[in-house]
């Protein structure tokens, strides 16, 4: 019994360990696993054709020199980057302003939870769905095109999905109307912890609203804003559904708004292990790495 | 000590539970077996020829009775079109519900995923490379393919030559040769039959056609397109007066692409013939005149045209596409008032056709074989399949007694019988430059010089795009 008095103290720190045991086995299954394997995958040829297996056979870092030789890489990271830059600007500055409406006392906006449930809703439908309208209303003989003729904007349709800039416009605005809702949420909360004396403080300075803005919420919402920049960009990397769905899997035109994501779903075709791992460890490495840039960044200048 | 005993146990349970879930089942237990005792009697000697060389396979399951057979027929496809040939037409086939039926004591079941995004060809791979493990209900028993991509499972030990099937070359010497060539392996074993023929004609929609050319009678219109300048200058004049020639430049792809003289690969090397180059010069110039547009084949812009507002002179098809795809059954739409008509148009060509493949390692190897043979070879029955869904069957003498027949007539042709023409066109038809790669090549060369078409690259990029496409898809190959 003496042993397991003494064990009893022991087994306090125990706990921990056992509550910890359901995040690890999830976390080794379904992440460090495959990401392991996927790491080992992309040294080897590793394919089908048809219905022949080919390899796996080890090539060293031969996957990793295709994909840099090729050049396609920095157009579709580009491709990527632009869109990503077109939602998000618009994003995070309708986000901010409507953060600032709703969470400002003084407004007293009317029906604040009907408008937060709203601009939330764009959020709950999938991304498909949203996507397959887009396709539809955007379509050349689709009712945007009819509307727009018989108001005499255009004389002929236009072929929204055969323009580079209309097509990477339509996948940016279909991700802001999704995520601004949900941005707008984060900063709120944000905004709502900042403490309530610091604006009166202000106000009895004789602080204008703009100057509160600036000089109060914009630098105590920083690591608020933070963690919504690295959450969008890397949501941004992983851009797949919207614009696969609204081009129907090619990129058009011209591949010009073909993500990351979209070329690496190109190699499922052929079951391409090999390119599709060494492309993963490649998103894998410009993840982290734009993740610790923009960390860094909004880290540096805080004292 | 309880306590800790308890959280253990959570513990574990926690973990296990994880654990099964990420096991997953691996068989699919979608089907009830109906009788067990049976199921395992059966099993072990479907076992056994799975392993079998093909020669022996037969010498053992020739005597085998229907009896001694598999209880589920599985059958995979990607529509409904075999399904309602079937129901329709095979003799005892009960209709059980939407994927399933009943023939004798058999079990039918349909196991039916679309074509798009490859999804019936995935599915069915992964199925097919589980075969020779799959319980004996379980096995995939027929499935069908499509020329583009015939030579893909032809070429393989999955698909079982038809000569094993106990059906002799004798029984098939009415159905047209190149069905035949299509399906041939390397070895020159036949390896899958097809009760349908596909020869292309052009179906032209007949008001616009009396409207444009004072006349809608196949042989006037006929010598308005009797070859490819004439085509361009009744595009002209159908451009005045409102109408598309065709809907899309992709139409009139398959007529040029069934006349090359070079498959799309060479030594393992990407390659581009004369006459795709042809297609591509041709459909720039129509598109830069305006006379046609870019859509894909299928999209809704594409289909447009299947309805009087849709503005389209012309597809180019064989007849499954007027009697299938064309929204016959929909009110309002050309074909359901009867309004297309069919000519040759300037070249003869053959657009798609399916094909009827018995699984290496079935069950029910009677069953297939008859289905076979009552679908694709009893004349009696392939007559009724051309009165009933205007399909053009693969029976010559069938096909050419219905073309003289006076009494018959499509009605989505107006009553035209156009069954001469694909008649003349089906004898015409050389099917000598396929490869395993046609289905891709092909989509991601329309995919490709759509980008060209509307102007947005030049031809060379557009070409270079469609090769990366190409080596995507099958890294194997090299341009």
């Amino acid at each position: 019994m003496e042993k397991a008095k003494r064990g009893k103290v022991v087994s306090y720190n125990k706990w921990g360990y056992f509550f910890l045991i359901p995040f690890v086995v999830v976390y080794a299954i379904f992440q460090l696993i495959p990401l392991v394997s996927t790491i080992y995958n992309s040294f080897f040829e590793n394919y089908r054709s048809g219905l022949t297996q080919v390899g796996p056979n080890f090539i060293g870092l031969k996957n990793y020199m295709t994909l840099f030789t090729n050049g396609d890489l920095l157009s579709y990271t580009r491709n990527t980057m632009i869109m990503w830059i077109l939602g998000f600007v618009p994003q995070i500055l309708v986000s901010l302003l409507l953060g600032a409406w709703f969470s400002d006392p003084s407004l007293r906006l009317k029906f604040q939870r009907f408008f937060k449930t709203v601009i939330y809703l764009p959020n709950l439908i999938m991304a498909s769905a949203f996507s397959m309208l887009f396709f539809t209303l955007f379509a050349d003989s689709g009712p945007i095109n009819s509307i727009l003729i018989s108001l005499g904007i255009f004389s002929a349709p236009y072929k929204f999905m055969s323009h580079v800039w209309s097509v990477r416009g339509l996948v940016a605005l279909m991700n802001f109307i999704m995520w601004f809702g949900n941005t707008t949420i984060l900063l709120m909360a944000g905004m709502m912890g900042i403490d309530p004396s610091l604006y009166e403080a202000a106000q009895v300075d004789g602080a204008t609203a703009t100057q509160i803005f600036y000089r109060i919420t914009l630098p105590l919402l920083r690591p608020i804003l933070l963690y919504v920049m690295i959450t969008s960009l890397i949501g941004g990397l992983q851009m797949f559904d919207v614009p696969q769905i609204l081009t129907n899997g090619t990129g058009d035109p011209v591949r010009s708004s073909m993500t990351l994501i979209m070329y690496l779903n190109k190699h499922l075709f052929s079951k391409n292990f090999g390119l599709g791992g060494a492309l993963s460890v490649l998103l894998f490495i410009i993840t982290g790495i734009f993740s610790l840039i923009v960390f860094k960044l909004n880290t540096s200048t805080e004292k | 000590m309880k306590k800790r005993t308890i959280s253990v146990l959570l513990a574990t349970a926690m973990v296990a539970g994880t654990l099964a879930a990420c096991g997953g089942s691996s068989a699919p237990a979608e089907k009830p077996a109906e009788e067990p005792a049976a199921e395992t009697t059966e099993e072990a000697p479907a076992e056994e020829t799975a392993e079998e060389a093909p020669a022996e396979e037969t010498a053992e399951e020739a005597p085998a009775e229907e009896s001694a057979e598999g209880k589920v027929l599985n059958i995979y496809c990607w529509n409904e079109e075999f399904k309602s040939r079937v129901k329709d037409h095979y003799p005892g086939y009960e209709e059980v519900d939407a994927t399933h039926g009943k023939i004798g004591d058999v079990e039918v079941v349909w196991n039916i995923t679309p074509n798009e995004n490859n999804a019936y060809q995935n599915n069915l791979d992964e199925t097919l490379l589980k075969q020779a493990d799959a319980a004996a209900d379980d096995k995939i028993d027929i499935f069908l393919i499509e020329a583009d991509y015939a030579l893909k499972y032809v070429g393989t030990d999955y698909t079982m030559p038809v000569a094993d099937l106990g059906i002799t070359e004798d029984e098939l010497a009415n159905q047209y040769g190149y069905t035949k060539d299509v399906v041939t392996d390397a070895n020159g074993a036949l390896k899958g039959l097809s009760w349908q023929g596909c020869p292309g004609v052009m179906i032209y929609n007949r008001a616009a056609a009396k409207e444009v050319f004072g006349s809608e009678e196949p042989a006037d219109i006929q010598a308005k397109f009797s070859d490819w300048d004439a085509f361009v200058a009744s595009a002209k004049e159908l451009k005045d007066k409102g109408y598309s020639v065709v809907s899309s430049v992709n139409d009139t792809y398959r007529v040029y692409s069934n006349n090359v003289t070079s498959p799309w690969v060479v030594d393992g090397k990407i390659n581009l013939d004369p006459n795709i180059k042809k297609w591509v010069d041709d459909s720039k110039a129509l598109v830069d005149a305006g006379y046609a547009g870019t859509h894909d084949l299928w999209s809704d812009d594409w289909s447009k045209g299947f309805y009087p507002d849709g503005k389209v002179f012309a597809y180019f098809g064989p007849a499954w596409l007027i009697d299938f795809c064309m929204a016959a059954d929909t009110e309002g739409s050309i074909a359901n008032a009867g309004g297309w008509a069919a000519t040759e148009g300037p070249q003869g060509f053959n657009w798609g056709g399916t094909w009827i493949c018995a699984a290496t390692g079935t069950d029910n190897q009677t069953l297939v074989a008859d289905i076979m043979r009552q679908l694709t070879c009893n004349e009696e029955i392939m007559t009724d399949i051309v009165k009933k869904d205007n399909d053009f069957v693969n029976n010559k003498p069938a096909m050419e007694a219905m073309a003289a027949d006076e009494s018959y007539g499509d009605a989505v042709l107006g009553g035209q019988n156009a069954l001469g023409m694909f008649c003349a066109g089906a004898d015409k038809i050389v099917m000598d430059q396929i490869t395993i790669y046609d289905q891709g090549c092909t989509e991601e060369f329309q995919k490709a010089m759509k980008g060209y078409f509307e102007g947005q690259q030049d031809f060379d990029a557009a070409y270079e795009a469609f090769c990366k496409a190409v080596v995507e898809k099958y890294p194997e190959l090299t341009y």
